[in-house]
């Protein structure tokens, strides 16, 4: 099954075959023009990015090159023969193989059995097994991709089952691999290795194209970039001629403001105190093992960490959504250990959830209702037990200002709403109420570049009012754009705290994934 | 040494499977030396019992290995009995089987089409099948019919005359032979060929599947017919094969019976066969020591006794074991 298809010594560049080309590609969705007159070309060894903020159209542009889309309009060709993708398996056949944001992999089945599923060796009717784990193997060696095949998927780590998706992708002969995002789940030096990954499969004849919003990998990686606005290429560049600033602007269509812009700290009294706190994750497991933490008035720690080390049992534990264990919290003086979350919210605390349709927002009511989500029982929101409607309103308009909630009006469904709105509404909501900390967890994830800025200017303004901020974020350029000081968690314990001269990201990079 | 070393290599899985059957095999020739004539009953009332259900906990595995949630397996046993019943009193035994398994498979069919294409809830959708079941075999059963034939007892030469299993295994009628030929084919197809790997993944991860071209609701609605089949097939065993007779409800509960069958073989073909003999042991123990007032109970009790096994087994694995990740959950594509 392994395709001998690739040409080893193929040069990259512009002489190179030309792999995959799109023309004109227009694909609508009831309402929306998702893909309006997209081409792009795809050259052998070529790794291409495509760059673009949430809606622009990069995954639906994908999912009509692997098949799971037919465009209305346009045309694909593959080494210049026009094709119809009707399914992945057509894609497959044709050579292209795509990495999902999220893994298709079966977490109980082995890597073997996870590479082969579809397109299994056989001797006889039987699957043969040891072929299979052969396969994987010279793969793997082939590309530099170290993986066992015989370990179970589920217990690898994630950067590991992403090499187990490409070797998939490669076991079917594709020479055109598409990446869907595929750093958002990464360490940094996950990261790295993946993009040293991408060379090495470059060198040897696959066309990659790399879908991404992170301005520092394409710089790293690309060949090429394609950038997509509103459905739309909106421009192409070549990463040795711009840079992120020209990318960044390229990518929102105005001019973009990359760094926080914030004056040092000016840190107060001690507003949040954890003291060797335990905390259970969802399935009883112990995920947060004896962490002490401080934040004071005027300053933003922000939580550096790879996802699952104990940050959302942590920040929930704070918040009082979940039971401490052992150990102490205290808010400003005073212990809300054994506190739910409506009494520590009542004491000061505002929290931006990182799930933010589960606990951020109820879809399903107005915006000016989520406005109030948390003070609907309050005055002035309430009179004698009954809702004021006309004070819910006037509320709601100012925030919506304020906030530059992009809505037709405050008695829209917040369901109706993009990514970035309700993650305003929600920011909106909780720094209405000059809360004395602010916990704000994942506040940009699924938010495009502009809401970004807009929501750390924020944050920045709450920690200038007085406001004790904790920042968690699995973006590691977040923290650092935020944080006057950096809190590295690791395996439910904070690792190490850094002001932020000294926090660099080689070094907390190596911090999060365990290391000295 | 060898055979420790081969031991050794073992799964736990196989190793502890071996062990059991070993022990037992060892507490069966002696209980069987003491009182011969009354282990051979225990024992072959343990393999009468266990057949149709093993039967129809393959139907479950089959079902929720590919991620579909078949609770309707009484419903479709109860048919299958009818059907075979009422067929072989019409045209002989022969045509009533097949009737009866051609039946359920379109029972299964009818809860692939609820649960794959209509994407109802496959608990409601099961709950329908045995409501109907029950309603239909009551209002077209008519008494005094009589089969045209009956199944035969084949004996397996040479090992028939195995002292105990001989008697207890391998003097048996078809459809329990049958039986246990599909137990081992199923055991193989599910863990050694592409068919078992990509039924595992679509009841795993459906959209793993998917997107290396596996077609989902294609394995799905194969697999739950075929599973149906197997209901129909067991249903046939229970009126033509075990008591040469329908009665109304003769199913009494089995189809779930197989369901905490299935759970305690994990899903697996061989584990679930052995769990099914297990129920069957303990159901003919119980009888015997009744039947010899060992133990003097009401009648009632002893009938109360699956049910009970079930509950005790539910309570003890359902939360242990893993089920298939995706069983129950409709599959849509993106």
């Amino acid at each position: 099954m392994v395709s001998d298809r690739i040409d080893h010594d193929a040069a990259a560049g512009g002489t190179a075959e030309l792999l995959l080309e799109a023309r004109g590609i227009t694909k609508r969705f009831p309402g929306v023009v998702a893909n309006a007159d997209v081409s792009l070309q795809l050259h052998r060894g070529e790794i291409l990015a495509l760059l673009g903020e949430n809606g622009a159209g990069k995954s639906t542009l994908v999912k009509m090159l692997f098949g799971l889309y037919r465009p209305d309009e346009g045309e694909i060709r593959i080494k210049g023969e026009p094709v119809t993708l009707r399914s992945p398996k057509d894609a497959i056949s044709r050579g292209i193989g795509m990495v999902h944001q999220h893994f298709q992999l079966v977490p109980v089945m082995t890597v073997a059995e996870n590479v082969v599923l579809g397109a299994e060796p056989c001797r006889g009717r039987f699957i043969d097994q040891r072929r299979a784990a052969a396969e994987v193997r010279k793969l793997s060696e082939r590309y530099g991709l170290a993986v066992d095949p015989a370990a179970t998927v589920e217990d690898l780590p994630v950067g590991t089952q992403q090499r187990v998706e490409i070797i998939k992708a490669l076991f079917r002969g594709a020479e055109i691999l598409i990446l869907d995002e595929p750093t958002a789940v990464l360490t940094p030096q996950e990261t790295d290795e993946l993009l040293q990954i991408m060379r090495e499969l470059a060198a040897r004849g696959v066309g990659i194209i790399f879908i991404t919003h992170k301005l520092r990998e394409v710089m790293a990686v690309a060949d090429r970039v394609e950038v997509l606005r509103g459905g739309r290429v909106v421009g192409s560049a070549v990463p040795s001629r711009t840079d992120e600033a020209g990318l960044a602007s390229m990518m929102v269509g105005r001019t973009v403001v990359l760094r926080v812009d914030k004056t040092p700290a000016q840190p107060g009294a001690v507003m949040l105190r954890v003291r060797s706190l335990q905390v259970d994750d969802d399935r009883h497991q112990r995920a947060v093992r004896g962490l002490d933490l401080e934040v004071r008035a005027g300053e933003i720690v922000g939580v550096a960490g790879v996802q699952g080390n104990g940050q959302r049992e942590l920040v929930e534990a704070i918040c009082g959504m979940r039971p401490i264990r052992s150990g102490t919290v205290e808010v400003d003086g005073r212990d809300t250990t054994s506190m739910n979350a409506k009494a520590v919210n009542g004491l000061g605390v505002a929290h931006i959830p990182e799930d933010r349709e589960k606990h951020g927002l109820v879809g399903s009511y107005t915006i000016a209702d989520d406005l109030v989500l948390n003070r609907f029982d309050e005055e002035p929101f309430a009179r004698h037990g009954l809702r004021d409607f006309t004070a819910i309103d006037k509320q709601a308009e100012q925030l919506v200002q304020r906030f530059d909630v992009r809505t037709p009006n405050i008695h829209t469904e917040t369901n109706a709403l993009s990514g970035g709105n309700k993650q305003k509404v929600i920011v909106a909501r909780e720094l209405s109420y000059d809360a004395k900390l602010v916990v704000a967890a994942q506040p940009t994830r699924g938010v495009d570049v502009g809401s970004i800025e807009f929501i750390h200017r924020q944050l920045v303004a709450e920690r200038d009012r007085g406001a004790a901020v904790l920042v968690v974020s699995a973006e590691l350029d977040e923290i650092l754009g935020l944080s006057d000081r950096v809190a590295v968690m690791s395996e439910g314990r904070i690792v190490a705290m850094l002001p932020i001269e000294e926090a660099d990201r080689d070094r907390i990079g190596l911090l999060m994934a365990g290391g000295a | 040494m060898g055979i420790v070393n081969a031991l050794r290599r073992l799964s736990p899985d196989s190793r502890n499977t071996l062990v059991a059957v070993l022990t037992g095999l060892v507490a069966a020739y002696i209980a069987y030396g003491i009182w011969d004539f009354k282990a051979t009953a225990v024992l072959g009332f343990m393999v009468r019992y266990s057949t149709p259900l093993a039967l129809a906990a393959m139907c479950g595995i089959l079902c929720e290995r590919s991620g579909v949630v078949n609770i309707g397996i009484e419903g479709q046993m109860l048919v299958g009995a009818f059907v075979a019943f009422f067929g072989a009193t019409w045209a002989g035994i022969v045509f009533g089987v097949v009737a009866g398994v051609v039946v359920g498979a379109l029972l299964g069919a009818f809860l692939a089409v609820c649960a794959v294409s209509w994407r109802i809830n496959q608990i409601i959708a099961g709950t329908v099948i045995n409501i109907l079941a029950a309603g239909v075999t009551s209002f077209f059963y008519r008494q005094g019919r009589t089969m045209k034939g009956s199944m035969p007892t084949w004996e397996i030469p040479l090992l028939k005359d195995i002292p105990l299993l001989g008697k207890v295994f391998f003097q048996n009628q078809p459809l329990t032979y049958l039986t246990f030929a599909i137990v081992i084919v199923l055991q193989v197809m599910l863990f050694r060929t592409p068919w078992g790997l990509r039924t595992r993944a679509v009841g795993e991860h459906p959209s793993a599947a998917d997107t290396v071209g596996v077609n989902v609701s294609l394995y799905r609605y194969g697999n739950v017919a075929a599973g149906g089949a197997l209901a129909g097939l067991a249903g046939a065993l229970l009126s033509v094969e075990a008591t040469g007779t329908f009665e109304r409800g003769m199913t009494s509960g089995r189809g779930f019976l197989a369901l905490a069958i299935m759970i305690m073989g994990r899903w697996r073909p061989s584990l679930a066969w052995a769990a099914a003999l297990f129920f069957g042991l303990l159901n003919g123990l119980v009888n015997q020591l009744n039947f010899e007032r060992v133990i003097d109970v009401p009648p009632q009790f002893i009938g109360m006794l699956p049910y009970v096994l079930t509950i005790v087994v539910l309570a003890t694995f359902a939360g242990r074991v893993r089920a298939p990740a995706a069983s129950g959950q409709p599959y849509t594509k993106e």
